[in-house]
């Protein structure tokens, strides 16, 4: 069984989902994020699933909970980059992901958990372009 | 470029689930579905393999040339076990019902994500089902 890796960048904990999910993977993902929440005591959670070419039920579930579990330990989750295919089938599934934070990219994802993507594309750069008007 | 025969894939773990989605996904594309209409059906056989494997206590996977209204060739895909079967189909059939596992969007979510959906199951005799989709 493939794992999954979890990377800590500064206060979160980045998830960048690359290989096929089996059901025993995404148990095992949810369990390290877990342990990972706690042990970093970080504050938010980006999975980012431009790569996963189809979310089932079973996927879809792990989201949902890996949301919830987080909050209750004081962390926010966002899932990114989801295909549009993959949204219209969710929908049709029957499942909306009503408590699950998405963004549409990375950098929209750190922006919602208030924390600036690297190399800070918004601040002083664009003050100084000259198309740089507020 | 001639079709595959129709071969039939054992159905017996995690890792065989994930076959199950890469053959259906090149079989969809081959056939010309959409995009969309490939994670479609991609989606629902994950759903029914899943049941193949957890419910079913494993089985088989086939995937067949289906031929629908004025001669269009889409796919069918066939998920046999000859587990304990299902009691209640309707019931099984009806959204969030569920064995316990899971969600209860299994074979529901299949059914809506499918053009043609079939489903043949006697309690002690295993469980066929069938799911077919076209191109638009």
């Amino acid at each position: 069984m493939e794992r999954v890796p979890v990377l800590r960048i500064g206060g979160l904990l980045l998830v960048s989902i690359q290989v096929d999910l089996q059901d025993q993977t995404v148990l095992a993902l949810q369990e390290d994020l877990a342990e990972r929440i706690i042990a970093t005591g970080a504050h938010g959670v980006i999975i980012d699933i431009t790569a996963v070419d189809i979310v089932d039920s079973f996927i879809g579930r792990m989201f949902a909970t890996i949301a919830s579990m987080s909050r209750l330990m004081d962390a926010e989750t966002v899932v990114v980059g989801m295909r549009p295919a993959v949204a219209i089938t969710l929908v049709e599934l029957g499942l909306s992901l009503g408590g699950v934070r998405t963004a549409l990219d990375l950098e929209e994802g750190m922006r919602l958990l208030g924390t600036a993507p690297p190399g800070g594309g918004s601040g002083d750069g664009a003050a100084a372009g000259p198309a740089g008007g507020s | 470029m001639t079709s595959p025969p129709d071969q039939e894939v054992p159905i017996a773990s995690g890792d065989d689930v994930v076959r199950v989605r890469q053959l259906v996904r090149a079989a969809a594309a081959a056939a010309g579905l959409s995009l969309v209409d490939q994670t479609k059906i991609v989606t629902a056989a994950s759903e029914l393999a899943r049941n193949t494997h957890v419910h079913g206590g494993g089985g088989t996977m086939r995937i067949e040339r289906a031929v629908g209204e004025r001669g269009r060739a889409g796919i069918r895909i066939v998920f046999h076990d000859d587990g304990p079967g299902i009691p209640d189909v309707e019931q099984a059939l009806s959204e969030g019902w569920s064995s316990g596992t899971g969600l209860g969007l299994g074979l529901s979510g299949a059914r809506r994500l499918s053009d043609e959906f079939r489903l043949a199951s006697e309690p002690g005799k295993g469980t066929t089902v069938a799911v077919a989709k076209w191109p638009r």
